[in-house]
């Protein structure tokens, strides 16, 4: 029995999260306020009223504890997804994620796993107060053990946080706040999950690949679609899983492009892009026309909200970006 | 160490909570009834059973030290003098409940179904010791400090929500208590009622610094009224006291009557590890006063006062325990190494492709170094 829902993204979190609670018993919500507030961002609202608060709770404030009793719940068998309600409030999980979550797997040779989620709501672009706005995706994606997973359209975000509840090992699932309440799309409530730990293709060009994820989708098919009026055709990927990485369908399309623009966020200093223009090296260089160029985040803090579009790649940075690439060849 | 000032009565403020912490011994150091004993007490095969366990550790903890001085094995925390704490824990739990350790209760784990070899295999840099074959739900110990605490209490909510009989019983040392992650977790067994017991080894040493460094607080027992939960200490060189206090914390905990959390005091006799020079830090005077309470010998005296436990009965037993712990350390040190790319192998349930030409990588680098 499946209904299609007209939805924001994270409505679509929403939709997914009660699907997940419907469809298996050992599915458990909890984090800071996501009980009978149902969330800061609205993501758990009414699942507290449906579900009871034995399976949707309220936590004290401590962000290390809901990462870590998430582990004791997974090893137990439950399948917990937790909240940390802005990214700025991760880092004192780090240790949890990094020490436990991850490796709890290999350090017990597959005696005891953490399937566990954890979600939180990331980038900018909605003026928020500090430390609420940063996109630091890639301290995740450089740890062994984990999946790191950014969805960036409603139908996404229902099929692959499916997924992440699914999925036997530790995932951490990055929010785009940005584009939260951006667009409606129709999403089957069908509880079929998508593919994690592969790219989606949203556009398929032949003259330059442009690789993002997350918010930047947005500003990315809109730069897309400026250029298709120019005639040039670009090749539009959403990474989706950025760990691990889907190399392949980036080489396939690079290869038939020979030209490659990656757009994030985050700061450039080794954030994915780094790691997806070294591998472009490694493997692709022969069949690039042009050097690889990042629209990326500046190596900066974050800045309050009067200057982060200053501080943020759009829509005109792209296109310059591929006019680059197609002059150089 | 430390008293908190009391503060002043004034005519316009009154005392709204009142707290006590309870100590609890029930063998002196001479290994003398002190207290009315509990029936387990009268059980000699019970005591011979406890006895056997603290001999094992003991004997365990000093060919561990040896296998690492003479190069067989890596870095290894002892637990010398600790072993009550330890075996009175593995005493006290049942088999469906769940252990968190840290890095010093063998003597628990070992009644638990964990095999000596295991632990070896652990310390000997192995992975493969903590896939332990007969004990399936308890975790691995803790190398980080406290962080175990918080997974205590998700197991304990896993168990309560599927209204299990269980307890979780999560263990810290005295320097953990300083970390956050101690207190979220108190915290929320307390708020959540969660069944869960939370044990501190107090062994006085925190590495180098001592427990009065750690904390102005008069006990760390007291810690657990922040959290809204019962908190006491016992003599943690008492296996009766600690044998007695924990099962009834934990029977309480798997009531439905809520978490407790219980100070053991003891001494660490040996070095923090094998790593570690304790007589940089600490007196002579000081480990030597603390021998006069050792653990072993206590109840070696109760034995032999009440049970007639013989001298011929103590050596055959230590005679059974050696050999017990050569045929493990000659299993561990007969282990073959694990092939290189297991490496690779328990990192996701399946390997994703992208990992797939790195694993091969290193296959064929093994390939080569044999040619």
């Amino acid at each position: 029995m499946s209904e299609t829902h007209e939805v924001t993204l994270v409505e679509a979190v929403n939709l997914a999260l009660a699907r997940a609670l419907a469809d298996d018993s050992n599915v458990v919500l909890f984090g800071e306020d996501v009980g009978f507030n149902g969330g800061v961002f609205r993501a758990t609202e009414g699942l507290q009223e449906r579900f009871g608060a034995e399976r949707v709770m309220d936590t004290p404030l401590a962000e290390t504890l809901i990462a870590g009793m998430a582990i004791g719940m997974a090893a137990q068998g439950l399948r917990p997804v937790a909240e940390i309600q802005f990214m700025g409030f991760i880092y004192p999980v780090v240790d949890q994620i990094i020490n436990h979550a991850s490796r709890l797997r290999n350090r017990t040779r597959g005696r005891i796993t953490c399937p566990m989620v954890l979600r939180a709501p990331f980038g900018g672009g909605i003026h928020a107060p500090e430390h609420h706005s940063e996109s630091t995706e890639a301290i995740f994606a450089h740890m062994p053990g984990l999946r790191v997973v950014i969805p960036s359209s409603p139908a996404r975000a229902y099929g692959l946080l499916l997924a992440a509840i699914q999925d036997p090992d530790p995932v951490i699932f990055l929010e785009p706040k940005r584009i939260y309440r951006m667009v409606k799309q129709e999403v089957e409530d069908d509880g079929q999950p998508l593919p994690l730990d592969v790219c989606f293709q949203l556009r398929d060009g032949t003259d330059v690949t442009l690789v993002t994820w997350g918010a930047m989708i947005h500003e990315t098919l809109q730069a897309a679609d400026q250029l298709a009026e120019e005639g040039i055709s670009a090749d539009v990927i959403d990474l989706a899983t950025i760990k691990p990485l889907d190399m392949g369908t980036i080489l396939e399309s690079v290869g038939r492009t020979g030209r490659c623009v990656i757009i994030h966020e985050a700061a450039r200093t080794c954030g994915v892009g780094a790691e997806i223009a070294a591998q472009l090296a490694e493997y692709g260089l022969m069949s690039l026309f042009a050097p690889v160029q990042r629209v990326t985040g500046y190596d900066t803090i974050m800045p309050m909200f009067q200057l982060e579009k200053h501080y943020m790649p759009d829509t005109t940075s792209i296109i310059t970006a591929v006019r680059t690439v197609m002059e150089a060849s | 160490m430390g008293q908190a000032e009391k503060p002043k009565a004034s005519s316009n403020s009154k005392a709204v909570a009142h707290f006590e912490i309870h100590y609890t011994q029930l063998l002196n150091a001479q290994g003398e009834a002190v207290a009315t004993l509990p029936a387990f007490a009268q059980d000699l095969d019970e005591l011979t059973r406890l006895y056997r366990f603290m001999l094992l550790t003991r004997i365990f903890d000093s060919k561990a030290i040896a296998l690492q001085r003479t190069g067989k094995m890596g870095t290894y925390g002892s637990v010398l003098g600790q072993e009550a704490v330890s075996v009175g824990l593995g005493a006290a739990m049942r088999p469906e409940d769940v252990l968190l350790p840290t890095y010093r209760e063998y003597g628990a784990l070992f009644q638990r179904g964990v095999a000596m070899d295991e632990i070896l295999r652990y310390w000997g840099g192995d992975e493969r010791g903590m896939c332990f074959a007969n004990q399936p739900h308890d975790f691995p110990m803790s190398v980080p400090i406290a962080t175990q605490m918080p997974h205590a209490a998700g197991v304990a909510y896993a168990m309560k929500l599927r209204r299990e009989p269980r307890v979780a019983v999560g263990v810290l040392g005295d320097g953990a208590t300083s970390k956050g992650d101690f207190y979220e977790a108190i915290n929320l067994a307390g708020a959540w009622q969660l069944p869960m017991v939370v044990l501190i080894t107090n062994n006085q040493w925190a590495i180098s610094v001592p427990r009065e460094a750690q904390s102005h607080a008069q006990t760390l027992a007291q810690k657990a009224i922040a959290a809204g939960i019962p908190g006491e200490q016992v003599d943690g060189n008492d296996i009766i006291a600690m044998r007695h206090c924990l099962t009834e914390a934990i029977e309480k905990a798997r009531k439905g009557d809520g978490p407790s959390l219980i100070e053991a005091l003891t001494y660490r006799m040996g070095d923090h590890t094998t790593a570690d020079d304790a007589g940089r830090y600490r007196s002579a005077e000081e480990v030597e006063e603390q021998k006069q309470l050792d653990p072993v010998e206590r109840l070696r005296k109760f034995l032999s006062a009440n049970h007639g436990w013989s001298d011929s009965q103590d050596e055959a037993l230590l005679a059974e325990c050696s050999a017990e712990v050569e045929a493990a350390a000659q299993r561990y040190l007969d282990t073959p190494p694990a092939p290189p790319e297991s490496m690779f192998d328990y990192l996701y349930e399946t390997l994703p492709d992208s990992l797939q030409a790195q694993r091969q990588a290193l296959i064929n680098r093994r390939g080569n170094d044999h040619e």
